[in-house]
């Protein structure tokens, strides 16, 4: 099963303000012991919103908006994958991950879909057809 | 979490005891027993470099799990619990050895240093005891079966149960298979050590071909079946990935890496509904994991790269 680590934007990040020296010694000092037990997929972090743009439908209209946007607490700021045996597992290394952000820092977990877990049916058969959700092997 | 119990509960007979403490004590085990599955390995490496013998690695690995499952309830599970569990094998391993020592003064027949307080604190090199313990569940000594059922049981740390059920064979025989495996061993006197030119490069294809032997007994299966079958495929991935940090200049490592992340990334398009094979240019593309395909690239690049 693969779980993402997505991490929280900050007042920080958001302002573009790059991670000291120690934060980045202590995140790959992490992601060289995820690596090491083998279950280190991918990560990256994420340019402040400013850089971004937004998609929204409403109503059947389409309207883009530029970054950066407000709400930092809902943003994201980067991300981890891992891919464990068992959901303790992907708590136990959740419980090692350093504070990503020089202050009032959070993460949150979320097992990423595997189409295996659902019953067959037509409109699985078409997500299965959009490329997504793939965890076997 | 074990360390984050709330104020202490008054004492109360066991058969009063509120379904909310025997949940909570159950979540402790169960995340202790997490913690020991992950660490499980790098405690065998170190006691096996110790003790020379991966049949009492496993037994004093188990004997520090007890310890945990005993202590930690109560002071939390330690900020390095790896090293805890290792410093805590180690002690064991110490008293046995002063037990043998006692009883016949075998200890120089063991090839153990008699100054064993010495050796008690853990030392870094942990890597290279990983490495060396891969290189002795895969030794040439042992048939392939053998050695992939040893790796899967030392190195991946999956039970003889999990194991079993992967291969289709009963547990019971699975068991016979790792017993003999190290029995083999031991009565060959295979050395815990990490071997040099020639040597390491014919030892490290025997690991190589371990993990793709591994990786394809889970290919070959087809949907519908256990799912520890598919699971050897990501076991040995993860095996190859760890060995690839472990041996980072040696191209093949790179170069089977490569070949399971690109054989994998095809998985999910590779049967149809029913569970009946689709050709490789029948495919439906979008089907096909690419985040495994670029990780399969990468992978590539270092190899021609090393």
């Amino acid at each position: 099963m693969r779980f993402m680590f997505v991490i929280k934007a900050s007042k920080d990040s958001e302002a573009g303000v790059m991670p000291p020296a120690e934060m980045i010694s202590a995140m790959a000092d992490y992601h060289g012991e995820l690596a090491k037990a083998g279950v280190l997929l991918d990560g990256s972090g994420l340019q402040p919103s400013s850089k971004g743009w937004r998609i929204t439908w409403s109503g059947g209209k389409k309207t883009i908006t530029d970054g950066p946007f407000a709400e930092t607490k809902e943003l994201i700021a980067g991300y981890t994958i891992i891919q464990v045996k068992t959901r303790e597992e992907a708590m136990e290394w959740a419980n090692r991950f350093p504070n990503p952000q020089i202050e009032n820092g959070q993460i949150e977990i979320r097992q990423m879909f595997d189409l295996e877990d659902f019953e067959p049916s037509e409109g699985i058969d078409r997500f299965r057809e959009m490329g997504i959700a793939q965890d076997r092997p | 979490m074990a360390a984050n119990h709330g104020p202490p509960q008054p004492t109360m007979p066991t058969d009063f005891v509120s379904d909310d403490s025997v949940a909570r004590s159950r979540a402790t085990h169960r995340a202790i027993e997490t913690v020991f599955r992950m660490e499980r390995a790098r405690i065998v490496a170190a006691l096996t470099r110790f003790t020379r013998s991966v049949d009492l690695a496993e037994e004093l690995a188990q004997d520090a799990l007890i310890a945990a499952l005993r202590n930690w309830p109560v002071s939390g599970i330690p900020d390095k619990p790896g090293a805890w569990l290792i410093t805590s094998a180690r002690r064991r391993a110490i008293d046995h050895f002063r037990r043998a020592k006692m009883a016949n003064g075998k200890l120089a027949l063991l090839g153990i240093d008699a100054d064993v307080e010495a050796m008690a604190e853990p030392e870094d090199g942990m890597g290279d005891d990983m490495l060396g313990l891969m290189f002795v569940s895969c030794h040439p000594v042992l048939s392939p079966d053998a050695r992939a059922a040893l790796t899967l049981r030392l190195v991946g740390g999956l039970t003889t149960e999990e194991i079993a059920r992967a291969y289709l064979v009963s547990e019971a025989a699975m068991a016979q298979r790792i017993i003999r495996a190290k029995r083999t061993l031991s009565d060959a006197c295979v050395p815990f050590e990490v071997p040099a030119g020639q040597d390491r490069a014919d030892r490290l294809s025997s690991v190589l071909e371990v993990l793709y032997l591994v990786f394809n007994e889970g290919y070959s299966a087809t949907r519908g079946d256990d799912w520890m079958r598919p699971q050897l495929c990501q076991e040995a991935m993860r095996l190859g990935r760890m060995l690839a940090l472990l041996a980072p200049n040696d191209a093949e490592v790179h170069g089977l890496i490569a070949l399971m992340e690109i054989q994998a990334s095809r998985l999910p398009a590779r049967t149809d509904a029913e569970g009946k094979p689709i050709l490789l240019l029948d495919q439906i593309r979008s089907r096909w994991d690419h985040l495994l395909i670029k990780r399969g690239l990468a992978a590539l690049a270092k190899a021609e790269a090393t």
